[in-house]
């Protein structure tokens, strides 16, 4: 019988985990991992904070220099994206026109930037932030640039707006809620964030939309806003968050929903076939509902997670999450997923710079946010790995010793 | 260049020019040293980069921050008085010769 043929569509971090840690645990076939950009798989988080900052350079980026791939046998193929998933067959084929079969498929395929469909979204100098293409892009237009907006105050908004604002470009934050990064994090922690980028001397509407984009020449020169205000722009980034890239499994007649959905051993609805990362939509006991998140960790774990099962070793995916944002001198932890809280306390203060907010459903600690406070973060990770014993009074008391306090719950 | 030596487990030894300004952590990654595995980039959110530093040579190693110290805590091998995180150890003049010892597992 021929060895058995892993292949791994998306060689981001999730789909080069999955390779590397199929290699590593023992999978004894062949492994092939097929990237659609022209480069090998490299880290993104530094796209919007060191990298685009100009502090590291592209050779900092990758995961694993090219000679990698060799020696661990793993057959990469970037530059060629997957235009097709045939089931039946077990095969798969590229733009380029070459084929491949295979036994299990692991797909990595990620998000894409979400498109505002705006009149002016195609003028030059309105960018988006996902890939390094975007990111170098972006760093060169940035350098000349004296007048940034940023339209969608999410991570990626925010961390770029701080590397503008550095740059000593006069920077503008147009966000369509109440509340910076709202979606993930809590309103004590949001606040805060607004408060800083206002000190750090941007701009920061809230509650306001993009109407359209101004242009002269082909070339962007402003913004209006839904309330009907102009702002003059030659640097316009969108960041509104990111769709799914779902469209192969779709066409291949798996079942997508808000991503690609799998089960606790990240199975989509053919077994043969799993999902991973930012594209894969799955159950998890750190929430009340299915979940997709877009965060190294979860595509670090969900990669290992599924090389352990076509390794023979199946574990249900239950990692807890964690995130990060570095943003000026902030560095904002997460444990857990925050979402849905319907309590919280702080722990330290934020005028100090340095506080957690503590989110509790019920009773239940569901997950910690940390500005500057790593010692916090580590301990939210220990608790929320176990049965999270700690009540608001404990989380908020600074006297209360929360290390023992997590040692004690792990030696029970 | 200052020179790191990097040994494994079973005491394979690996020597690399780590230029001034790289960190331990990536120079290994660079140059495909097995056993750093580094998943989040130096962020010093994960401790997957950690390494035991020859005891002899603590003294020269810069000084442990508080994020550092937080974030051993997650090692998965044994964290002893001489573990550190790799991308911490950024290579200087005073840094040549030294020598790291890689755990038995990262993850």
């Amino acid at each position: 019988m021929p060895a058995p043929v892993a292949a791994v569509i998306g060689a981001g971090q999730a789909g080069f985990q999955a390779a590397a840690s199929l290699r590593d645990g023992g999978f004894a076939g062949r492994i092939l991992l097929v990237g659609d950009e022209p480069v090998l798989p490299y880290q993104r988080p530094p796209l919007s904070k060191s990298y685009l900052a100009g502090q590291s350079r592209v050779d900092d980026l990758w995961l694993r220099p090219a000679e990698f791939y060799a020696k661990q046998q793993i057959d990469l193929v970037y530059g060629d994206p997957v235009i097709k998933i045939d089931r039946g067959q077990r095969r798969l084929r590229l733009a380029s026109g070459i084929e491949f079969s295979w036994d299990h498929l692991v797909l990595a395929t990620g998000a894409g930037c979400r498109l505002l469909p705006v009149p002016g979204a195609d003028l030059d100098g309105v960018l988006a932030l996902r890939t390094l293409s975007d990111a170098d892009a972006l760093r060169q237009r940035l350098n000349g640039s004296s007048e940034v907006v940023v339209v969608g105050a999410g991570f990626i908004g925010l961390e770029f707006a701080a590397v503008a604002l550095a740059a000593g470009a006069r920077v503008r934050i147009i966000e369509i809620t109440h509340h910076p990064m709202g979606r993930v994090v809590s309103a004590a922690v949001s606040r805060f964030f607004t408060e800083a980028h206002t000190g750090w001397g941007a701009e920061v509407a809230l509650g306001t939309g993009l109407a359209r984009i101004l242009g002269s020449g082909g070339r962007v020169t402003g913004v209006e806003t839904t309330d009907g205000r102009r702002i003059a722009a030659d640097l316009v980034l969108i960041c509104v968050g990111v769709s799914p890239n779902a469209a192969l499994a779709r066409d291949a007649g798996l079942a997508v929903d808000n991503g690609i959905v799998v089960d606790e051993y990240l199975r989509t609805s053919d077994p043969a076939i799993s999902a991973i990362g930012d594209c894969a939509n799955f159950p998890t006991p750190f929430a009340l509902t299915r979940v997709r998140l877009e965060s190294v960790q979860n595509a670090a774990d969900q990669g290992r997670c599924v090389a352990d099962r076509l390794s023979g070793r199946p574990v249900p995916y239950q990692k807890v999450p964690w995130f990060w944002s570095d943003q000026g001198d902030l560095k904002l932890q997460i444990a857990g997923i925050t979402t849905g809280h319907d309590n919280s306390v702080l722990r330290g203060n934020p005028a100090d710079r340095n506080f957690s907010v503590f989110c509790f459903r019920g009773a239940r600690l569901i997950g910690v946010e940390s500005v500057n406070r790593t010692a916090d973060h580590v301990i939210a990770r220990r608790l929320l790995a176990g049965d999270p014993v700690l009540s608001p009074e404990q989380a908020s008391d600074e006297s209360y010793d929360l290390r023992a306090h997590a040692r004690r719950l792990a030696d029970r | 260049m200052p020179k790191v030596t990097y040994v494994h487990p079973n005491g394979a030894r690996e020597v690399l020019d780590v230029p001034v300004g790289t960190s331990v952590m990536r120079a290994a990654i660079v140059n495909g040293v097995d056993g750093i595995v580094a998943e989040c980039g130096g962020e010093m959110m994960c401790a997957t980069c950690h390494v035991y530093v020859e005891p002899e040579q603590l003294d020269r190693t810069p000084p442990q921050s508080d994020d550092e110290k937080a974030m051993l805590e997650f090692t998965a091998s044994e964290r002893k008085p001489n573990s550190r995180l790799s991308c911490q150890l950024v290579a200087t003049p005073e840094l040549d010769g030294l020598v790291v010892y890689l755990p038995e597992t990262q993850v």
